[in-house]
């Protein structure tokens, strides 16, 4: 069974604050990791691979050179190899989806192809799907459970009104929720033994995809600041419950 | 042409509304796609559009490989370059792989869509709600997803009359195969429309004790029970219909009780919104607070009882 699995290195969103003379998120000096729904796939790859008892899990991530330290995570949990592609100047979903799938088709024999849902960071969950299309072959997204034998695989997915179980012969492209699995922590053996698995440098013009051009523009990110009163009770129940009852009912939220 | 799809009938009511306005300032015109039996295709006439087309779809049920296809013959044939789809889950990764498939530019959950100088402009939140992002397209097609409520539909106007066309476009074979489709149960709770949300988190202990939170709800008039990523993903305490975060439903009530929840970023994303947010938790470092006007740092078990009490006391 190879699997390739497509995986982002994000800002923590969580550590990401609007900067008020500016009213810009503030996005340098803060903590960089793969999305965490991104994690979730590799899990999975990690598991069918181990049912299966063979087969090799292959990375794609289209950033920065600091990535490297963060796919090596990947490497230790157990991934095979990674890929790293530099992002170019100006990038956009349909440059890195274009490059991940070059990057696919060098590859080359794959049976599943795996991404989260989405990235926590812009959350739009098109890198997928559009992979798919590009490759014009099978997706099965938002799966909660997949089942993956020999000859096929088989995803429940959570489709917000409905559950739908789709299965697919290979090869398929299926995107996980964050519910599908809890990723595992490597131990030190496995941190070390990383060390030697291989990251592959490959430039656009490696997987075919020289001088691509964006398909949308930023014009702008502003701030999107939220103002609270910050009140915080610490002390005696008694005390803090009527006093918090009679601030609720003087902004007039109780009827 | 503006071409608008939505498996979702009130959503492309509301799609229809932005596509006449956006077509109109473009001279242009706005066609409709349905799959299926087309059954309410007069309607979406009255509705804004000058076009329906009723295509016809694939042997089974919703594959977004078949119906990229179906809007790819539509888009070629109408000669459309705005595409509106509705964003549920299905018309999400309908588009992006519309998007892959055309080499076009794509936008997921845009919440405002509007001309500047006669370009296509689009705005949607990122970094968990923290940001807001103004794009525009470089591609020839342009698609968009638009979520629900993000526009009002026009007023019926039983006097409009437009063209209703079946049609038949080339889908190709894909392995996938839809095995099976089983309905959530949908308790009838609308999250997105209440006034007042109570929240219940991890902090609840068992099941059993989402009646002390409903309690507390029943305290205040006009009440809905809401909860955190936990309870409705992986305990499956209460329904999806209930979630309230990024992936979950987005809410603005005029109160927001947190019980026990955290305050993940994901979270907060969904009800950032909210008047005024009360967290109710044990633990004083935990991040719901630097985004709660009112905050009692206590258990649960003991300060839910105690407010319940006080409450009634009103």
């Amino acid at each position: 069974m190879n699997i390739i699995v497509c995986a982002k290195q994000v800002v923590d969103v969580s550590e990401v604050k609007v900067d008020p003379s500016t009213n810009k998120p503030v996005l340098t000096g803060i903590p960089k990791k793969i999305s965490d729904i991104d994690k979730n796939a590799v899990e999975e790859a990690i598991r069918i691979k181990e049912k299966a008892g063979s087969g090799k899990i292959t990375t794609i991530t289209v950033g920065p050179p600091d990535a490297k330290e963060k796919i090596k995570e990947l490497l230790a949990m157990g991934v095979d190899e990674g890929v790293l592609i530099p992002a170019p100047e100006e990038f956009d979903y349909h440059v890195v989806s274009s490059l991940l799938a070059g990057a696919i088709e060098k590859i080359g024999e794959y049976d599943l192809i795996l991404c989260g849902e989405a990235s926590i960071d812009m959350f739009s969950g098109q890198m997928g799907p559009r992979i798919a299309g590009i490759l014009n072959i099978p997706q099965i997204t938002y799966a909660l459970k997949i089942d993956a034998s020999e000859d096929r695989v088989v995803a429940e997915r959570n489709m917000g009104d409905n559950m739908v179980t789709t299965e697919s012969t290979y090869p398929a492209l299926v995107t996980v929720t964050k519910e599908i699995n809890e990723p595992r922590l490597p131990s030190l053996m496995q941190i070390l033994g990383a060390a030697r698995k291989p990251i592959h440098d490959w430039s656009a013009e490696d997987v075919g995809k020289a001088g691509l051009s964006t398909m949308t523009r930023t014009l702008d990110v502003r701030g999107v600041p939220m103002e609270r009163k910050n009140i915080t009770f610490k002390e005696d129940l008694d005390e803090a419950v009527p006093k918090m009852v009679e601030m609720l009912a003087k902004d007039g939220v109780l009827n | 042409m503006v071409l608008v799809y939505s498996d979702n009938e009130k959503l492309m009511k509301e799609l229809l509304a932005k596509a006449r306005e956006l077509a109109d300032g473009l001279g242009k015109k706005v066609t409709a796609v349905v799959v299926g039996s087309g059954e309410a295709a007069d309607e979406l006439i009255r509705y804004g559009a000058d076009r329906v087309i009723v295509a016809e779809g694939g042997p089974g049920a919703f594959k977004a490989e078949e119906y990229a296809d179906i809007l790819t013959g539509a888009i070629e044939e109408t000669g459309s370059r705005i595409v509106l789809i509705g964003s549920t889950k299905s018309g999400k990764e309908l588009a992006s792989r519309l998007g892959g498939k055309l080499g076009a530019g794509c936008m997921i959950d845009c919440n405002r869509v509007f001309l500047d100088s006669g370009e296509l402009t689009v705005e949607r939140g990122v970094y968990s709600g923290n940001a807001v992002s103004v794009e525009r397209f470089n591609s020839d097609i342009k698609i968009a997803t638009v979520p629900g409520k993000a526009f009002d539909p026009l007023e019926k106007d039983d006097g409009r009359s437009g063209e209703v066309e079946r049609k038949t476009y080339q889908i190709g074979e894909y392995a996938s195969v839809v095995a099976r489709v089983q309905e959530m149960v949908s308790q009838g709770v609308n999250v997105e429309d209440a006034e007042i949300i109570v929240s219940a988190g991890r902090g609840l202990k068992n099941r059993e004790d989402l009646k002390m939170i409903e309690e507390l709800a029943e305290a205040i008039k006009g009440y809905t029970l809401g909860c955190s990523r936990p309870i409705a993903a992986d305990l499956k305490w209460l329904p999806e219909d209930n979630w309230i975060g990024l992936s979950g439903h987005k809410v603005k009530p005029k109160l927001y009780i947190a019980c026990g929840i955290s305050g993940q970023i994901q979270h907060i994303a969904g009800m950032r919104d909210s008047s005024i947010i009360v967290a109710i938790n044990k633990d004083a470092d935990a991040p719901i607070f630097k985004s709660a006007d009112y905050g009692i740092v206590g258990d649960i078990y003991k300060v839910v009882p105690r407010l319940i009490e006080e409450l009634k006391n009103q």
